[in-house]
């Protein structure tokens, strides 16, 4: 009997056309949960470094973490991983929403797609029945209107249904994966689906998800639930709002933006608006929020509701949104946030990533207005930024003229446009845009993150640790009383001890090992929930949530039973975290790849930066190029990859190099 | 009017559906707490309360499992709220041939609502206490009755924050004598 899972795999050749129900080894279980772990294990086996991202021996895998399903809140993950056009490493990105407990009851635990469709198809998966039907009828609909079309047809109201637009099927290198409440938007995943030539999947699911130890798994559910209840009243103090509360940053709900207006760039992520917040723009956005936010959505069985329904037409739902793509097209543009909504509906129907979009048709505008690209490259674009940024959306999702220069990203595009463009896409890590952020002084533990995560964006390894020191020692300490959450009590003292300026201030505060230390916790949360699929709403992104590294192991324990504890746990999850670095060092990444973008602090301290980024990655037990070492990888019984390192040069036999330097000061 | 009062404790959930979103965390408790053994497994098709959904109509409406019927309705109204068009299923409580709702999917038998019966008592039933979207609020009340009178303990499909809106009384009859039909 498998626990929490189901034991089963689709694996779907959609060149042959040839559907397989393939049973799982649960050893693999043991070894990597689920989710971003066994995806990862699946590309290490099957993807080798010379397949790149529209080969079709690239695999788009839906895996859903061990966990979904289940009646632990929030546990609704999918995390879809591809070769990414963008990067052309191995990317994963991840959707809560409705469509993994659906699969999960369909009696599957992961969809895995190879090869490539001749003909535009969808995926049809009814419990044991799954089929390959004829979508080129759905050539050309946006990814909602595709779900809704195919839900009619198929007449299952209830079908989970993840879509690509215009945008995936054009190839745009920042095309997302849509699913109504969610989205895998992340690193081009609907350009992958789009290649393959496969525009939907609807899934139905009827069958039950077991539970080894049912009283002990439900005692801790309840207790999260209770937790929440409790936490919503008590809001973190002395801390921004969006960052007091659980789930994700609670954009939906709230209507005061001096915060993110003023501090955030604007444009092409470089013109900060200091009194930008007026009373008559609160007024104006406020009511904007209040007349088309038409309701407040959560995922699949989760309390907090970090979604909304937005209506931009007759319709009171008209899309739904989350998160910071409420503000991306409206400073994109230089709008305001009526602008920003109407605009969204659009792109999520094409399908494009909410923070790549906006960054790249702002990248083209200040491209023109430089001189770099000429006006005959924009023929017939209105004079006014807002239908500017409707014209280009336009472009770019069917490619058309400059638009399928700009369908690659900055990054790409910068280096077809040549003439020194390369210089217009600075906001990226390793070629993808990220969040419009410039800040002053070095955070040094930041600079860890935004260099080495994986993810390829700040909030998929942030976290649990606050972002800064309180003003005084005493509200640190009042911070650490009530926080378990901690691997143990250290992590309260290098809080406690953290102050704003003076010398325990980043960044020499909190020191070496201790920064890696916070890092490394934060970013192990984020490869647990991906790999169990708990939402990081209410895990590894808020300050104290309910699921913490003292919980999950009973977590994972009562629901897939399996033995756990802490030490298991960490120790899985260093496993999958060196499986993922081992696909893309294996694909080329190096330590010249793991950097910020350049203007992202105005103070940088270039030795001490090295220094870090060497300490950090002897702590994780790779060499001073960032590769796993033999040694470690033989620790984690990833001897498989080692083999492979010695074999083909990557790794030195003995692993010198990585002896040679000190480990943490 | 001399007959002896009786009191009575009348249960009821009261369904907020503005508040409802559709998180279908009342389906996965209910079937979890109903599973045999107790939690050992979740599916919210065994569930005995089914929210409609139909998030593009912006569509949420949380219903119980009320009784069997044996036959589907001859003719379905159309019901106008605020603007939205509602089948009239959607507020229809009966476990009937029409739907998959309310019937264990391996048997086809029918499922009911049992406001979660156990011992001891529940302080509120395991769908409410996972609401935390406060869609769906537990309230008992004593009540003097009379003592022929047979009060069937049933669940007000009172959806309150509608129920002040023009023409909503017509809803509430219309509901009620559906689930009426056919016993
Ligand atoms: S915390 Fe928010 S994003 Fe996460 S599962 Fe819950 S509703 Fe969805
Ligand atoms: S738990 Fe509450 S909000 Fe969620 S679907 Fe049920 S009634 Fe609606
Ligand atoms: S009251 Fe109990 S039996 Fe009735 S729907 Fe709610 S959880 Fe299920």
């Amino acid at each position: 009997m498998r626990y929490a899972e189901t034991g089963f795999n689709l694996e779907i050749d959609l060149t042959r056309g040839n559907i397989e129900r393939v049973a799982t080894d649960p050893e693999l279980t043991k070894l990597h949960l689920g989710g971003l772990g066994t995806n990862a294990k699946l590309f290490w086996d099957r993807v080798g470094p010379e397949v790149s991202h529209f080969d079709p021996e690239n695999l788009l895998i839906f895996g859903t973490g061990l966990l979904v399903g289940t009646p632990a809140p929030s546990s609704n993950r999918t995390v879809v991983s591809s070769i990414s056009p963008q990067t052309r490493l191995f990317a994963f990105s991840i959707m809560g929403g409705f469509f993994g407990p659906e699969l999960k009851r369909a009696g599957y635990d992961k969809i895995i797609l190879r090869g490539k469709s001749e003909k535009m198809v969808y995926l049809w998966i009814h419990d044991g029945k799954v089929e390959l039907r004829d979508g080129e009828h759905l050539r050309g609909l946006g990814s909602l209107e595709t779900a809704e079309a195919v839900r009619m047809e198929l007449e299952e109201p209830n079908a989970a249904v993840s879509s690509i637009g215009l945008a995936g099927e054009n190839r745009v290198f920042f095309a997302s994966i849509e699913q109504g409440r969610s989205s895998a938007s992340r690193l081009g995943l609907g350009a992958v689906m789009g290649d393959k030539n496969v525009k939907a999947i609807a899934v139905r699911g009827t069958k039950d998800i077991q539970i080894s130890d049912p009283m002990a798994f439900m005692k801790l559910c309840n207790e999260s639930l209770h937790y929440i209840k409790e936490r919503e009243k008590n809001p973190v103090k002395g801390v921004m709002p969006i960052l007091a509360g659980l789930g994700s940053p609670q954009e939906m709900a709230v209507d005061d933006e001096k915060w993110h207006t003023e501090n955030f760039m604007w444009g092409n992520a470089r013109t900060r608006r200091k009194g930008f917040w007026t009373e008559d723009i609160a007024e104006q956005w406020s009511h904007t929020m209040h007349t088309m936010r038409t309701r407040l959505l959560s995922c699949y069985n989760c309390p907090m509701k970090c979604g909304a329904a937005i209506s931009v037409d007759s319709r009171l739902c008209s899309y739904m949104m989350k998160c910071f793509s409420k503000l991306t097209y409206t400073m994109g543009a230089f709008a305001d946030l009526d602008f920003g909504l109407r605009i969204a509906q659009k792109a999520t129907e094409h399908g494009v990533d909410a923070f790549s979009a906006p960054q790249t048709m702002a990248f083209a505008i200040e491209l023109l207005e430089d001189g770099i690209l000429p006006a005959s490259e924009f023929p017939g674009m209105p004079e006014d930024s807002e239908g500017r940024f409707y014209w280009l959306l336009d472009k770019i999702v069917r490619r058309e003229g400059i638009g399928d220069v700009l369908a690659d990203g900055t990054h790409w595009a910068a280096e077809r446009i040549g003439n020194g463009a390369q210089a217009y896409a600075h906001n990226n890590i390793k070629k993808t845009e990220q969040l419009p952020l410039k800040l002053g002084m070095l955070n040094h533990m930041y600079f860890l993150m935004y260099s080495t995560g994986e993810k390829v964006n700040i909030t998929q390894i942030e976290g649990n640790f606050p972002q800064a020191p309180f003003m005084t020692r005493e509200e640190n300490e009042e911070f650490t009383k009530d926080w378990p959450h901690v691997p143990d009590d250290r992590f309260k003292r290098w809080f406690e001890d953290w102050e704003l300026r003076g010398e325990n201030s980043i960044p020499n505060y909190p020191h070496t090992e201790a920064a890696c230390e916070i890092v490394n916790w934060q970013e192990q949360m984020h490869y647990i929930d991906d790999s169990i699929g708990l939402c990081a709403g209410l895990s590894s992104f808020p300050l104290k949530p309910p699921f913490h590294i003292h919980n999950i192991p009973t977590l994972i324990s009562a629901g897939a039973g399996l033995e756990m504890d802490e030490e298991t746990l960490k120790f899985v999850t260093r496993r999958n975290r060196d499986l993922v670095r081992a696909n893309n060092i294996r694909r080329g990444m190096r330590r010249e790849d793991e950097k910020p973008p350049e203007d992202h602090w105005k103070r940088r301290f270039p030795e001490l930066e090295e220094q870090l980024l060497t300490d950090y990655y002897l702590f994780k037990g790779w060499n001073e190029d960032g590769i796993p070492t033999e040694e470690s990888l033989r620790e984690l019984g990833l001897d498989y990859v080692a083999e492979e390192f010695l074999e083909t040069g990557i790794l030195k036999a003995g692993g010198a190099a990585a002896a040679a330097t000190g480990g943490a000061s | 009017m001399s007959e002896p009062k009786k009191k009575k404790t009348i249960k009821r959930i009261i369904i907020d559906v503005d508040k409802c979103n559709g998180c279908q965390g009342c389906e996965v408790i209910c079937s979890a707490f109903h599973a045999t053994p107790q939690y050992s497994s979740n599916n919210p098709e065994r569930s005995r309360i089914r929210v409609i959904r139909d998030p593009l109509a912006d569509i949420y409406i949380p219903v119980y499992a009320g009784e069997y019927t044996a036959a589907e309705c001859a003719g379905r109204d159309k019901y106008m709220i605020d603007g939205k068009e509602y089948e009239e299923c959607a507020f229809c409580r009966a476990s009937c041939p029409s739907r998959d709702a309310f019937k264990e999917p391996d048997s086809g038998l029918p499922l009911k609502c049992d406001m979660c019966e156990s011992d001891p008592t529940l302080d509120e039933p395991m769908c409410v206490q996972w609401c935390l979207a406060g869609a769906l609020v537990f309230d008992v009340r004593e009540e003097e009755v009379e003592e022929e009178e047979q009060e069937p303990e049933e669940l007000d499909l009172g959806i309150e924050a509608l129920a002040n809106r023009h023409g909503w009384e017509t809803v509430l009859a219309a509901v009620s004598r559906l689930s009426k039909k056919d016993d």
